[in-house]
């Protein structure tokens, strides 16, 4: 029926009278992995952090598990993990205890064998007895996330979990995420690596400015993304694009001097030996060529139609 | 109501406690033995005594009152004045928890360091002086009041408090001059006819006395007053506390 997470209309102004979000629908679906993709202050934060109980919301409704966040929190935080965007800890607690602390503070009662599983799938156990200002930003990464997952929610949220992290810790890390939906958690990160997304959501919902932009399939979004576009640099000027070009999918830009061509890179024939073969047949020269990736800009700009 | 959470919170405090315990109770002893050695011994030797009670004697009540206001006040406040400031309280503040079992649990632990640390002051006086407590569960009922009321007073001052020296200048500039100018180490009663009328809007006064009577069974206001001064304080408290919660005040953006 509903979705696990329903955010309807949801806005948020702060105090300092900016406004975060300005008017949020979102639904989010058991089981899925949806990526909050967007550009620095785009209000993903602010976001999760109504969610999750830590910032008032303005305006607007979110349920979780069909219970409203205000009105049954217990139901709705009992549900859910977080992960937060800063690398908060206590310098002189160990990380058993803190990890202790999180599953009691979520209503859950002493469960040592579930802790021992969890720091050991984030490979923390040997650290268990550690302080917690002895360990790195990429362990410390790691407790918060089992600290998050201390007390089995059903719900993940990440934020940034990979912002400032190495490349190697990355990729334990969306192992984890993996690991973690195949044993049936709802995980929604945030990020603004496209690569991120592309490598672990199912969904991607493109945020800016507090608006969702778009909220699209991974495999649809990345499509659009995989377009390409080839500028030929023109050694005549033309009027227009010819007429035997005209099956090529062509644009004439920057007063003539330049043919644009855009493609799909992932598909099987991209068509530019095809029309490399037919400019050469009209006799149009060019004296250099560039390809370049459409990207997340690109996209916002084709969206919303103005500069991201 | 989540038990374990109030259950975590509590034992996470005390660990925190417990981890400090050499600066948190030897430090006390060891001032608290030298008001005795100075103003009981040295001094007191010279003092009459107040209304019929050695000096030294009828300083301990204020004694283990200055201790335990000054450290209620401290440790509530720096319990939940650290998570705010290293950013934990994200966690707090996103559990399933109601700001019931948050004092709960924060005060809690912090008004058990506080008695425990009362009785240890009190057992260091009784090397001192020879103790008389006439009314021994009313004595633990006044410790057990007011810690409990300066913690969550402490627990406020937390919250409040942007910074590390907001978090001291109310232990520093209001508790303790309250407390001296409290009655801690003289009877109201020598003070001239207009201080002693000053003195009765220092609500430390009615917890002296009221503490004082359960050991000596005298006192400077009515122990009814003192009573009904403790309670008062204490719905304050908890009013100011409720208040925070409902508004997300400091806590919430
Ligand atoms: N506590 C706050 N008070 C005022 N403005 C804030 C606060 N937190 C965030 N903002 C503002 O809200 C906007 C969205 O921030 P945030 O949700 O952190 O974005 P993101 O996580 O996408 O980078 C930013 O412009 C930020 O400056
Ligand atoms: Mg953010």
């Amino acid at each position: 029926m509903s979705a696990l997470i329903a955010i309807d209309g949801l806005t948020k102004t702060y105090d300092d009278g900016h406004t975060a979000l300005g008017g949020i629908d979102l639904h989010v679906e058991k089981g899925e992995i949806l990526a909050l993709l967007g550009p620095n202050g785009a209000g993903k934060t602010t976001l999760i952090a109504i969610v999750c109980g830590i910032v008032n919301p303005t305006s607007g409704s979110v349920t979780v598990g069909g219970f409203d966040i205000i009105d049954d929190y217990r139901k709705t935080r009992s549900m859910i993990g977080l992960v937060p965007q800063e690398l908060t800890t206590d310098a002189f607690e160990t990380v058993w205890s803190t990890v202790s602390l999180s599953r009691g503070m979520f209503g859950k009662g002493p469960n040592p064998a579930y802790l021992e599983k969890v720091l050991r799938s984030l490979s923390l156990w040997d650290k268990k007895d550690n302080e917690l200002r002895t360990l790195s930003g990429g362990m410390k990464r790691r407790v918060l996330i089992a600290k998050a997952l201390s007390h089995e929610p059903e719900i993940l949220f990440l934020d940034e979990p990979t912002a400032g992290v190495d490349v190697e810790l990355r990729k334990s890390m969306w192992a984890v995420v993996e690991e973690l939906r195949q044993g049936g958690t709802t995980i929604i990160l945030t990020t603004h690596y496209i690569e991120e997304a592309e490598a672990i959501a199912d969904r991607i919902a493109v945020i800016r400015k507090g608006e969702i932009v778009l909220v699209e399939d991974k495999d649809a979004l990345m499509r659009k993304l995989g377009r390409k576009r080839l500028t030929l640099e023109l050694q005549h000027p033309l009027d227009a694009v010819p007429s035997s070009l005209s099956d090529h999918d062509l644009t004439l830009a920057g007063d003539g001097t330049q043919l644009i061509y855009s493609y799909d890179r992932t598909a099987e024939r991209t068509g530019i030996t095809r029309l490399i073969t037919s400019l050469a047949e009209a006799g149009i020269r060019f004296r250099d060529l560039e390809t370049e990736q459409s990207s997340l800009e690109d996209i916002f700009v084709e969206l919303v139609g103005e500069d991201a | 109501m989540n038990r374990h959470a109030v259950a975590a919170i509590y034992k996470y405090e005390m660990a925190r406690t417990l981890r400090t315990m050499f600066q948190s109770v030897v430090s006390p002893v060891i001032s608290t033995s030298l008001y005795f050695i100075v103003f009981g011994s040295a001094i007191g030797s010279r003092i009459e005594e107040i209304d019929g009670i050695s000096y030294g004697a009828f300083l301990v009540p204020g004694l283990i009152m200055l201790t335990l206001l000054t450290q209620s006040v401290s440790n509530a406040s720096f319990g939940i004045f650290f998570p705010k400031f290293t950013g934990t309280v994200y966690e707090l503040l996103s559990a399933p928890i109601s700001p019931f079992e948050i004092v709960l649990g924060y005060v809690g632990a912090a008004a058990t360091k506080s008695v425990v640390l009362g009785l240890i002051i009190l057992a260091t006086a009784g090397l001192f002086v020879d103790l008389e407590i006439q009314h021994p569960v009313w004595m633990l009922v006044f410790l057990l009041l007011t810690a409990v009321s300066f913690c969550l007073l402490g627990f406020i001052i937390g919250i409040v408090a942007k910074n590390f020296e907001q978090l001291q200048i109310v232990p520093l500039l209001v508790i303790t001059p309250l407390v001296f100018l409290g009655g801690s180490f003289y009877s109201i009663s020598m003070l001239p006819p207009f201080w002693q009328t000053v003195t009765l809007f220092n609500p430390v006064v009615y917890l002296v006395s009221g503490f004082r009577w359960s050991f000596y069974g005298v006192s400077d206001v009515p122990i009814v007053a003192s009573a009904a001064a403790i309670a008062l304080f204490l719905l304050v408290c908890l009013g100011i506390v409720w208040w925070i919660f409902r508004t997300g005040y400091r806590l919430k953006a």
